[in-house]
């Protein structure tokens, strides 16, 4: 078996507010194979965003090891990210296309081939004709969908997503979970998707990995074995159930 | 509403205050001296010793001037507030109190410092209102959503890039909101250091012309500095028209 793709061993991490200590992240400790949609699940302020400010180099730990990349599939900080938050946070001064190429403009990649890229991308997120749009005249899903080109665009090896679907409506978010499967199909990128929906976590992640607070630490991490490619239906089965409740028992509310 | 229609209203508004002007001062038989009708302050135009050209001239200049030196300078200071903290930490209260100055009854003193004349009233014009230039943009220039400087921070963009691709443009409705209030100051600020001291301009002209009760000719000043202003305003429309809101509306 090969190397995981990203190691987390005791990850640690403590905030200085005003003199005072606060452990946001006390013991985490994950694997995450290359091509692995892999779910973040915890309760707000345990720390989910933290790991992957970390993981994103944004943030330093302060205790433990965090390791990114394997022989086959080699990291480069700072080049090999992209992220989606829960807010789209598009430059509403930008067209879509343009708002797509930010990441990869800041990197000084060719122009001209990105910019195929770009339209690509949009074509695969379903945009393909809201490319010379500007943000404010797609809605929120639209706008998200654009978001994850632009998560794409520099061919990123990890996806880091907050929340991406947190702020949608109950009926787009099922769809956009649907569109963030296939899209995640057709790229083989590594994802980790952090998210408060619990269902969402089961429906799309490889593996879950289920955080608590206080202290804030990991709980379990599991792998979910459902039929792929998966569709809504697998929501109803026993097995999808039983991955749920046992999220729920973790996190105490069961 | 369909927008011709808008610009329909704000005209028949226009013409309407005209009329109801007008026919005030004819209904009510208020004398010329005290209150003229618009037609006899466009007659006092025609009057060629009145030098209309030159006063128009000198005040256009004194009003564009300071505004543009506000905004040039003004900018400049809110971008250097941006990348050195400290200079703002420092400068920022100072000009908040310094702004608390009636630049009105500054004007005095100006006029020891500088003389009288067309630049010193520039620099009347330029105190009064850039302040709020700098305020605006340099409120643009910092709110910018954390998380998307994470974002690009994510792929190491620098500070440049940062400022460049985000944060000016991202100032820009910030600062033509700024300069909105600034075009009405400025304006103000030209007309005060006429009254204080001067020998031309149309401030100039109508402090000589209430000496005479002359107030056709009073009113017809007052009516082109007002278009001065509105002339102004509609530059810094026509550049926010340019620069943002012909990218955020839709096609
Ligand atoms: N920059 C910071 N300075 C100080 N404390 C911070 C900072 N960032 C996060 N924290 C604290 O660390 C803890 C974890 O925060 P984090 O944002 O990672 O939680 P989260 O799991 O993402 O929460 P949510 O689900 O609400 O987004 C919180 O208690 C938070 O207040
Ligand atoms: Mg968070």
């Amino acid at each position: 078996m090969t190397a995981p793709f990203i190691r987390i061993e005791n990850l640690r991490k403590v905030f200085r507010v005003s003199g005072r200590e606060l452990v946001a992240v006390q013991d985490v400790t994950l694997d995450i194979r290359q091509g692995e949609l892999v779910s973040l699940v915890g309760p707000s302020g345990c720390g989910k965003s933290t790991v992957l400010s970390i993981l994103a180099g944004l943030l330093s730990a302060d205790g433990g090891t965090v390791e990114i990349g394997n022989a086959e599939n080699p990291f480069t900080p700072g080049r090999d990210i992209g992220m989606v938050f829960q807010k789209a946070l598009l430059l509403k001064w930008r067209t879509i296309l343009d708002n797509v190429m930010l990441p990869a403009e800041i990197l000084g990649l060719p122009r001209r081939e990105t910019r195929e890229r770009a339209r690509d991308l949009l074509q695969m997120v379903g945009l393909g004709d809201f490319a010379e749009a500007y943000p404010q005249q797609l809605s929120g899903g639209m706008q998200q969908r654009a978001a994850i080109a632009r998560a794409l665009v520099h061919d990123p090896k990890l996806i880091l997503m907050d929340e991406p679907f947190g702020a949608l409506d109950a009926l787009t978010r099922e769809k956009m979970n649907l569109e963030l499967l296939r899209i995640w199909r057709e790229s083989r990128k590594t994802i980790l998707f952090v998210t408060h929906g619990i269902q969402e976590a089961v429906f799309l992640g490889s593996q879950v990995a289920v955080m608590t607070a206080g202290p804030a630490r990991m709980a379990d991490q599991f792998h979910i074995e459902l039929p792929e490619p998966r569709h809504l239906d697998v929501k109803t089965t026993e097995a999808f159930g039983a991955y749920a409740r046992r999220i729920y028992g973790l996190l105490g509310l069961s | 509403m369909g927008r011709y229609r808008g610009y329909l209203y704000a005209f028949l508004a226009h013409v309407g205050f005209v009329l109801v002007w007008h026919f005030a001062v004819v209904w009510s038989g208020v004398p010329k001296f005290i209150m003229p009708t618009p037609l006899d302050a466009l007659r006092e135009l025609f009057e060629p010793h009145y030098n209309w050209g030159t006063h128009i001239w000198v005040t256009t200049l004194e009003v564009f001037g300071g505004f543009t030196l506000a905004a040039v300078v003004g900018v400049a200071m809110a971008v250097l507030f941006v990348w050195l903290p400290g200079a703002n930490a420092a400068l920022m209260p100072l000009l908040v109190t310094l702004n608390m100055v009636p630049k009105v009854a500054m004007a005095p003193l100006f006029v020891i410092w500088l003389g009288f004349g067309i630049v010193p009233n520039m620099i009347i014009a330029f105190t009064i209102c850039f302040f709020p230039i700098v305020l605006t943009t340099y409120r643009g220039l910092v709110e910018v959503e954390p998380e998307l400087i994470n974002l690009v921070k994510s792929v190491r963009a620098n500070r440049w890039q940062i400022f460049t691709k985000i944060q000016l443009p991202g100032s820009l409705p910030y600062l033509f909101s700024g300069m909105k209030v600034a075009a009405v100051l400025a304006v103000a600020g030209a007309i005060v250091g006429e009254f204080i001291a001067s020998d031309r301009g149309l401030g100039n002209f109508l402090l000589i012309q209430q000496n005479m009760l002359n107030t056709g000719a009073m009113v017809m000043a007052l009516i082109l500095i007002t278009l001065i202003g509105t002339a102004l305003y509609g530059v810094v429309l026509a550049l926010e028209w340019v620069f943002v809101t012909r990218k955020e509306v839709a096609k």
